[in-house]
């Protein structure tokens, strides 16, 4: 790893090697990655009062697996975040098709509006959907569960497909057409050829694009506090509510979970992506 | 072969089954609520979730009371400090980014990344427990005698969340210009004498400039609409726009006053997109030329 190499010849453009610039990267790294690791740390310290270090614990997250309201906040999350990662993909995949494939009229239109959610600012589409599920289309506030869920689900899908769109039309791009002309020409259908030759294609796209939509559900904070009611609360707004209330190792301990995850998401994520990639760039 | 309608490409069958589904989503559920939004900032209230439109403007004006002035010229501030500090922190580590080894900027582009895939709550609850005056920060000045200091819900709380935050949206977007940046440019440069601080500063700058705005504004754009670093991190007198809004919607109950806030914002927000753009849009023709 040239980064921490010890000896070597250093050229003009080897600002990578240059002692300044990586005590630099050191102080950002410390900066990103010292709150984050203290908060781990002190979800393992046997402590009220997270200040001291008393000893190693796994009591906080004993605490959290007895804690119906979290544990329930946390499927909630989970489940609304599958929800919102099926229909996202769908829809960002089909609008990516249209945009790629086709010329219509009112195609800019079309395209402003998918963009739209990527840069309207999280509070403004938070109020729209509090006063839209509030007065436009009441959603029904005893239903079973999953059902209940609906509007935070779709106000996720709302905000995460768009995501999706951008992220498969640039994998659209390297397609190359004469392979589905060639399908075509063996017989196959328009629809059956997209399916057959068109999606192995864009797999890559559609998984990266699957776990961004399922982290931006999973994360979501804003929108989500503007849509929830009393009986749906994800893992973010309960954490919110706790975090209000005070700074505690339960509050570390449940972080660390929804740390873990995403991170362990990601890691495999990248990892079905680069196999997928391999797979289908393979001879 | 176009068709009647001006839909080409393929057939029209295929076109509506993928066009009309994610239309009609977004339709409802974007472009609607929006429109109600819009529609309600033109309002006043009736009772306590009931708006009638009514054409007025007298909840823009009172967007341009002092009071309110205030808070978007603090969050236009807020948002403007955090994007300079972000470009000075960010700037040397896109530059060690773009000519480390092929590992070594995996690695270094991984380490931006991670925290940026963080839950958003997570990273400022990290940062309140860090910050407070028990603390460790507070904790390591009493060790030398200083402090304890009240960090905690005061500006400076506010403004090194939103830097924490925002640090990948400027860190990427500088890394990808700088990595299509002209080497022999940079060794020209250092070949005629000039320095290193020179070079970067008369050269690797000017040339990378419309690269340099775009992310500048990239991460000045989500600053500006925070709300929960603010919310969390800041105090009394650190409000920004977005927990303004936050408050008529939720309890203050003046939806048309909120609205025409939320659309205040919007209108910033997509003045900056289309500055971007058509900076991006000059720094291409140039490039033709």
């Amino acid at each position: 790893m040239a980064l921490f190499g010890k000896k070597r010849e250093s050229g003009p453009l080897d600002y990578a090697g240059r002692w300044s610039l990586r005590l630099w990267v050191a102080g950002v790294m410390l900066f990103l990655y010292l709150p984050l690791a203290s908060l781990i740390l002190f979800s393992f310290n046997d402590s009220r009062r997270t200040i001291r270090w008393e000893g190693f614990t796994f009591d906080w997250y004993g605490k959290l697996a007895n804690d119906d309201a979290l544990i329930s906040a946390f499927t909630n999350s989970l489940t609304i975040a599958a929800i919102s990662t099926l229909f996202s993909v769908v829809l960002g995949a089909m609008s990516a098709i249209a945009l790629w494939r086709f010329r219509f009229p009112g195609k800019g239109l079309f395209d402003g509006m998918i963009t739209l959610p990527i840069v309207v600012p999280e509070i403004c589409m938070g109020v729209a959907m509090l006063v839209f599920f509030g007065t436009i289309m009441p959603w029904p506030r005893d239903l079973v569960w999953p059902l209940d869920l609906g509007a935070i689900a779709i106000a996720h899908i709302t905000f995460s497909f768009p995501f999706v769109t951008v992220v498969v039309r640039a994998r659209l791009a390297s397609f190359n057409r004469e392979m589905e002309e060639a399908a075509r020409d063996l017989g196959a259908g328009e629809l059956r050829a997209l399916w057959d030759v068109l999606l192995p294609h864009v797999r890559p796209a559609l998984i990266s694009g699957a776990l961004l939509a399922f982290t931006l559900s999973l994360d979501d904070f804003v929108i989500t506090f503007f849509t929830a009611g009393p009986n749906t609360v994800t893992f973010p707004v309960k954490i919110y509510s706790m975090v209000r209330f005070s700074v505690t190792p339960e509050v570390n301990a449940a972080s660390t979970v929804l740390m873990a995850i995403t991170v362990a998401m990601t890691l495999l994520g990248m990892k079905l992506q680069g196999a997928d990639i391999a797979r289908s760039e393979a001879p | 072969m176009a068709s009647a309608r001006g839909i080409s490409g393929g057939s029209r069958s295929a076109f509506w089954a993928v066009f009309l589904t994610p239309a009609l989503w977004m339709m409802l559920f974007f472009v609607v609520p929006l429109s109600v939004i819009w529609a309600y900032s033109f309002g006043r209230t009736l009772g306590l979730t009931e708006v009638v439109v009514t054409g007025t403007l007298a909840n823009y004006v009172r967007v341009f009371d002092p009071v309110y002035l205030m808070i978007f010229a603090k969050s236009l501030v807020f948002a403007g400090v955090t994007t300079a500090i972000c470009l000075i922190i960010g700037f040397p580590y896109a530059l060690v980014m773009t000519f480390a080894s092929a590992r070594a900027k995996i690695l270094l582009l991984l380490a931006i990344m991670l925290p940026f895939w963080t839950n958003l709550l997570v990273r400022t609850y990290a940062l309140m427990a860090v910050m407070r005056t028990e603390g460790w920060i507070n904790d390591g000045f009493g060790l030398v005698g200083l402090g304890p200091f009240e960090m905690l819900h005061t500006n400076f709380a506010v403004i090194t969340g939103l830097v924490y935050v925002h640090l990948p949206f400027i860190v990427l977007p500088l890394f990808s210009t700088l990595d299509r940046l002209d080497r022999s440019l940079i060794e020209a440069s250092l070949d005629l004498g000039a320095g290193h601080l020179r070079t970067i500063f008369q050269v690797v700058i000017p040339i990378v400039w419309p690269g340099i705005l775009s992310a500048v504004l990239l991460c000045f754009i989500p600053a500006l609409g925070s709300y929960l670093t603010p919310d969390l991190l800041g105090g009394p007198d650190s409000q920004m726009i977005a927990s303004v809004i936050e408050r008529q919607f939720k309890r203050a109950n003046d939806w048309p006053f909120g609205a025409a806030l939320s659309f205040m914002l919007m209108y910033l927000t997509l003045a900056a997109m289309a500055w971007r753009a058509l900076a991006e849009r000059r720094a291409a023709g140039k490039e033709a030329h």
